[in-house]
Parts: C-alpha cells; structure tokens; sequence
C-alpha cells in the first residue's frame, strides 16, 4: 500500500446540515435491515423447515426421551429417582435451545456472505446506512429467529416436563441460567460467523470455515452437560457465561471493525497475497531504513515500534501485578509444605550448588536460554488465536507463582530475602523482556479486533508481526541472554552471599 | 456538482485508479468509457463515498466523500454494476425497503414506486417476486432503486447493459429527461453510440488515468484530427490526385472518389472543386466523413496504448 496522504478541500458550505446519529436513530436504521432480512429468511423454506422441525418436534422427542429414560431409571435403577431427575432433566432444555441456536450460524453466513455472492450487498452499500446500523441490523437478522425458536423449544419441553407424568419444577434460576447461556452461545456463534462472513467472498469457503465455530461450540456444550449433570457444580456454567461475554465483546470488536465497505469490497479477500504480505512485512521490519545500518535501525524502526506496545504492555503489567496478588491471596488456600524449612539452612545451599554449580557449568546458560525463549515463542504463538489472552495468561501466569510462593514463604514466618535475591539480580532484564514479550504477544492477538484505520486486518496483522519479531530479534532475544548469563553467573552467587552472610 | 482531484485508489499495491480529476457540473450527463478494468467502477464507487481514496480528494454536491460519506450517499442515486437485488422479494417491498432507508414517508414511498414502476414499464409486476423478471426489468428496478429518492447526482454503471432495444429507449429517455431537470448524471458504459448521444462530456479512462476528456468534436478535433472530406466525381479524372495534392493532404484514393484532411474547410474545399472542374471533372457530391465516437475512441486509446509502449522503451 502506497503512503499517500489525503489532501483536503476546504469544507463545503452544507457540511452543518451533517445529520448527527443518536443510538435511537442507529438502532431505528438497523431494524429497516433487521426487519428485511428476517422476512427474508422465513421466505427461505431450507430454513424454515429446520426451525420448525427443531421448535416443535425436537422438543416433544425430547420430553419422550426424557419419560423413557426416567421409566427405565425408575425400573432398574437403585439410586433416588428424585437425585437423577435433578442431575438429568435440566440437561435436555439446554439442548433443545441449542439446536434451533446453530441455525444462526447459517443464517449469519447466509445473510452476510450470501450477499455478498449474489452480489446485493453493493446497493445497500450504496445508501446512507452506516457500516454500524449495517453490521447491528444482520447481527440481529441472524440471531433473533433461531434464538424465538430456542426459546419456544424450551419452553415447549418444560411445559411438557412440568405438565406431564414428571411433575418436574426446575428452579427459576437454572431456567434463567439456561436461557443466558442460550442466549450467549447464540450471539458467540452469530459474532464469530460474521467475522468469518467478512473475510471470505463465498459461501463455500463460509462454511469451510464455519467448523472453527461449530466445533468448538459443540464441544462447549459437551462441557457444559457434564457440568450440567452435576449440580453442586452448576455454579462454573456462569463462569463460563462470563467467559462466553468476553469472546462476544472481542468478536463484535472484531466484526464491527472489519465489517466496512471498504473490506467487503475489498478485491483480495479470499485467496493468500505472499508477494504483498512480503512486502508489507520487510517494509514494517525495515522502518525506511535501507541496507544493513543497525543503529539507524534501532532508532528509526526498532525503538518506534516498542513504543507503539506501551499500552498493551501497561495492561501487561497491570494483569502481572494482579496476578502476583492473586497468588500471594491464594497462598491461605494453597499452602506450600514450608513449614519447618529453613531458606538459610546449609542444605539449601548445597541443593543450589548441586544444581547450578554456581556458575562453573554454561550449559546452564543455554538452558535459562531456551527455557525463556519457548513459553515467550508459545505465548506470542497461542496469542495469535486467542485475541491475545492466552498469551497474556502464559506470561503473566510466572508471576502469579511467584506470589503465591512469596505468600507462602511470608506466612510460614521465612526470611524472604534469599527468595527475592533469587529474582532480582537477573530479574533486572528478564522481567522488562517479559513484559515486552508479553504486551507483544496481546497486541499480536489483539490487533485484529481492532486494526488502525485506513489499515486492513491482514495488513495490521503482518506489520503487528514485523514488529513482534523486530522486538524479538533487537530487544527481547538480547535481553534474555543477559538475564539467563546473569541467572546462572550472578544470581547463585548473590543468594549464597544472602543466605551465608 | 462533482469535483475531484487526484483522485487515487490502491488495493494493496495495486493502482486501481491514478489521480483523476473531474468537474461535472449541474443538469450535465458525463460517460466514462475505458476498457475492461480501466478503473471506472472503482472510481464511481469512491465518489460514492463506498471506498476510500487512497490519495486526493473528492466533493460530491457539495459533500466530501470521505467525511461525509452519509450525506453523500443520501445525496446519490447509484445503480451498481450487478443490479443486485433480492429476488425472493416483490418488487414494490423491494422499494418500500430501499424507501426507508433514505426516509421517505410512507406515502411517499408508495408514490414514488408506482410511478417509477410505471414510467419504465414495470407496472404490470409490481407484485411478482424478483426472481421471476428478466434481466432487463430487473435491470429496470435497479435504475428504479437508484433514482427512488429523487437523487440530485445519479451515478450509474452501464445502466442500459441486459436491456432490449425498447427498454435501453426507455432508460436513455429518462436520463435525457433528468438531464433537463438539471440533474447530474455519471454514467460508465461500453455502448458507445449510447454515450454519443447522452453525454455532454466523455472521459476516457485506462489503466485509472483520464486519457481524454470533453464533448465529442474536441475529442475528435485533439485527437482524431482536422475534418476529413470525401470527393465523389461523376467519372475519375486521371492525374486529379496528383494535382489536388498540392494543396491538400490526400489520404485515400478509390475507382470515383478520394478523401483528403481539410484543416480549412472553408478554403480548402473551394479550392479543391476549382482543381477539380479546371481540369475538366464533375462533381457528384462532396461530403465530410462523418466519424464515430468509436472511431475517436479506438484512435484515442491506441494512442495511448503506443505512448505507453514508448515510455516502456
């Protein structure tokens, strides 16, 4: 992409009649598109015909599996009858709300990339619509009549449940738990059907990659029966919710973001541009800089792009400094088998001359080396599918460790010196690698839920990555050798002086 | 009513369209004609506000197509280059929908539908669902679409492409008729007679740059070159080319006739019937050799096409 900028006209005279857009109007504008397509999906008989087989069949099957399953508990079983209906009954209604639910995910593909293929999304393109009240309307299109439908099928099965030979009363908690939990699987297959919608330019390929939504919800739901059957265990289905919300929150970024005109239209959509992504990645990595001119690099490209992590990596320190108190707290639950130990005792100081030789061995060296270089690699790799939050965990999870190690050690009454001692000397340029890493390994991720503007989420992404492995390269890499030298030099030494001082 | 400069769009590194600069004025009707790929839809979609430049700038009514994409869109009637449209819908609820996203009363939308659908002869399926028109009427309901809100700019790609002869009629009458009730109007289209007779101004694109811009006879005036006369005679004089040669440019010679470039037709040609009865011949006609836009066209981008051969080396 060439680096141009936009000269300006002066602003025209009528620039203040600009209508300003209140969320009522956004809203108002989404339901015109809303409206449309949910007429135009109930004139669709392949959808139709499953929603209403799953609505109002599925769940009187549902009721008769239910009554044979309770006959047979009834027949053969020596338990209480009354302990399994608790455990079992409340695990069909999620299913049968789930069902009609995975229709959204056709629905969506059908109503955001099927357009696109049959062409018909450039007229609406064409007309005031905002690309929100654009995205807002076919989200709401795709979920409202599956989710009607979900909820009709619940209902329909406990009316039966409650009606019939069971008699069964659910507590009016687990039906508002079943009914969110619906509710966000619907919206989590929805926003991640759009996201795929956005990025592909058929159908075919939309629904190759609907699977990397499907399964991972089949299996969720597969979680959530087991968790299900055991009712002292209900409470984590909300944990999981909460969790759900988070993923929703992400892909609505996501989807909002690169649900413009610009993307939808975009001509090199579907097919992999190496030469262009090659190119986009050696400019990100060179920074203008031509040749091999390593301190020019270093100010020009390398220091730019530490400086664009600083928020990533303040959120980084933030998660890092909760984790460290969340261990410390855990510590009262968690305790380590401290008591009686002594961290100066002779013997901690011959186990630590046993291990590290105290720095006479450099292949120890080379293994701090490599220990730190594949969780940071692991963390930035898991970052990427996981809009940066599995990579945030991994390296933000050493220092939940130490907190609870610290914690444990402070509570058993233990000098904690050594136990710092043992960090900081090399900690000095571990701990600012990690943080880097670990801002670098969420941005990584996260960068597709929300790309600069004027910026495509592929291209956001390569030059996220340049700039991710710059770091590694000039930053992060150097750093580590230093620390994983002074790990293995320094830091036995300094704890040896502490420990015998 | 359109002003642009430098207007420039990459898709990666691609250069789609390469600064075109364009003042249409109000009640004026441009074509822009180029070959497959020239540039001309990505160019009608940014002053659409649907893409974004990657350089310059653009103003459309009096709204910039990039910070007031919403105005401007409300401000435009586009027909696309596929029509698009929804075929299990009927086409009354097609525009009853497109009527409510530009805000029109209810009242208003029925109005303007019916007459729409009148006046380009979709009376009759008003209530058939999409799928079952022909592509012409479907094509119809598009332009239809796209002058529901009684745009002041109409920016159409290839309106009349799919249309039989009556209905192509139809559809250029009514771009003439919205030319006389001052609205501006861009269209892209290969039919280049339909561009002759509708367009106050051609802009011939290729490669994303304007290669020639203005009304047909400076087009042909630039590019084609002075007046070109064609000399019917009555029986063939020997040596008469010869002889008109030197006063004239004598291109083409055949059994009675013979073509000759009159920079002056004023003085040339009376000179030249002067030669030609001096040396004892007969006059059957004497006429201009009327060119076609395709003929400018063709001449104007293989031109181009040998001036990029010569940048090239």
């Amino acid at each position: 992409m060439a680096e141009v900028s936009l000269k300006r006209p002066p602003m025209a005279e009528n620039a203040n009649l600009a209508p300003t857009y209140g969320w009522r109007m956004t809203l108002s504008n989404a339901l015109i598109v809303t409206r449309r397509e949910v007429r135009d999906s109930f004139r669709d008989w392949r959808i139709v015909v499953p929603i209403f087989l799953l609505t109002l069949v599925f769940p009187f099957l549902a009721n008769l599996a239910s009554s044979i399953f309770m006959g047979l508990f009834e027949r053969y079983g020596d338990a209480d009858t009354e302990g399994f209906a608790e455990a079992f009954l409340p695990l069909m209604p999620m299913l049968v709300g789930f069902f009609p639910i995975s229709i959204s995910l056709v629905i969506a593909l059908e109503t955001f990339v099927g357009e696109k293929e049959r062409l018909s999304l450039e007229p609406l393109l064409s007309t005031p619509l905002t690309n929100t009240e654009l995205y807002i309307g076919k989200v709401m299109a795709a979920i409202l009549p599956p989710l009607a439908a979900g909820y009709l099928g619940i209902t329909i099965y406990l009316t039966g449940l409650i009606l019939g030979a069971q008699q069964w009363r659910p507590a009016p908690l687990l039906i508002v738990q079943i009914l969110l939990l619906t509710l966000v699987q619907a919206v989590v297959m929805v926003t991640g059907a759009v996201v795929i919608s956005s990025q592909t330019t058929s159908t075919r390929a939309a629904n190759l990659l609907a699977s990397f939504v499907i399964i991972p919800m089949s299996l969720l739901v597969m979680v959530e029966s087991l968790i299900m059957i055991k009712p002292s265990a209900r409470y984590t289905l909300w944990w999981i919710m909460l969790g759900l919300a988070i993923v929703i929150v992400l892909l609505l970024r996501t989807g909002a973001r690169i649900f413009n005109r610009e993307e939808l239209l975009g001509r090199s959509i579907d097919h992999l541009n190496f030469r262009w992504a090659w190119q986009v990645f050696k400019g990100q990595w060179r920074g203008g800089v031509q040749g091999f001119r390593p301190l020019q690099w270093y100010r020009v490209s390398v220091f730019p792009a530490l400086l664009n992590l600083r928020r990533p990596m303040l959120v980084f320190v933030v998660c890092a400094l909760c984790s460290f108190i969340g261990g410390w707290y855990l510590s009262g639950t968690y305790q380590l088998p401290l008591e009686g130990q002594n961290l100066t005792d002779e013997n901690v100081l011959d186990n630590m001359r046993e291990i590290f030789d105290l720095g006479q061995n450099p292949r120890f060296v080379a293994f701090a080396l490599s220990q730190n270089v594949r969780v940071i690699l692991l963390a930035m790799f898991i970052g990427i599918f996981t809009f940066g939050v599995m990579g945030l965990f991994f390296t933000v999870l050493p220092f939940g460790i130490l907190g609870l190690i610290m914690g444990n050690i402070v509570k058993a009454g233990l000098d904690p010196l050594p136990f710092i001692m043992a960090i900081i000397p090399h900690g000095v340029a571990e701990i600012p690698a990690i943080i880097i890493a670990g801002g670098a390994a969420l941005q990584l991720g996260a960068i597709i839920t929300r790309p600069p503007r004027e910026t495509t989420v592929m291209e956001a992404w390569i030059r996220m990555l340049a700039d991710a492995i710059k770091l590694f390269v000039a930053v992060i890499l150097p750093l580590l050798i230093i620390a994983a030298i002074l790990e293995v030099q320094l830091t036995p030494r300094v704890v040896e002086w502490v420990i015998t001082r | 009513m359109i002003e642009a400069e430098g207007l420039t769009k990459y898709f990666d590194t691609f250069l789609a369209v390469d600064g075109i600069s364009l003042n249409v004025d109000p009640g004026m009707v441009v074509a822009i004609l180029g070959p497959n790929g020239a540039g001309k839809t990505t160019t009608v979609r940014m002053l659409t506000g649907i893409l974004r430049p990657s350089a310059g700038w653009a103003r459309v009514a009096g709204y910039d197509v990039v910070t007031q994409t919403a105005q401007v869109r409300a401000t435009v009637g586009v027909l696309t280059e596929q029509h698009g449209l929804y075929e299990r819908m009927k086409g009354l609820d097609y525009l009853d929908f497109f009527g409510r996203v530009y805000h029109l009363p209810e009242a208003m939308r029925r109005q303007r539908s019916l007459e729409l659908m009148e006046r380009f002869g979709l009376g009759h399926a008003l209530d058939k669902r999409l799928g079952q028109y022909s592509k012409g009427m479907k094509q119809k309901l598009a332009l239809v679409r796209a002058m529901l809100h009684d745009p002041l700019v109409l920016l159409l790609d290839e309106p009349t492409s799919a249309m039989d002869p009556q209905s192509a009629k139809l559809v250029r009458d009514s771009i003439l008729e919205l030319r006389g009730e001052k609205r501006t109007i861009v269209l892209t289209t290969h039919n280049l007679s339909e561009a002759s007779l509708l367009a106050d101004k051609i802009a011939i694109i290729r490669n994303g740059r304007i290669i020639a811009f203005g009304n047909f006879d400076e087009l042909a005036q630039v590019f084609v070159g002075p007046p070109m006369m064609r000399l019917h005679l009555i029986d063939y004089v020997n040596g008469i080319a010869d002889d008109l040669r030197e006063v004239v440019e004598v291109t083409d010679i055949g059994a009675d006739w013979l073509e000759y470039i009159a920079p002056q037709p004023r003085e040339t040609n009376p000179m030249v019937l002067r030669r030609v009865m001096d040396r004892g011949g007969s006059v059957l006609t004497l006429s201009q050799v009327s060119l076609t836009l395709e003929d400018v066209y063709l001449k104007i981008v293989e031109e181009d096409e040998k001036k990029g051969e010569n940048d090239n080396g």
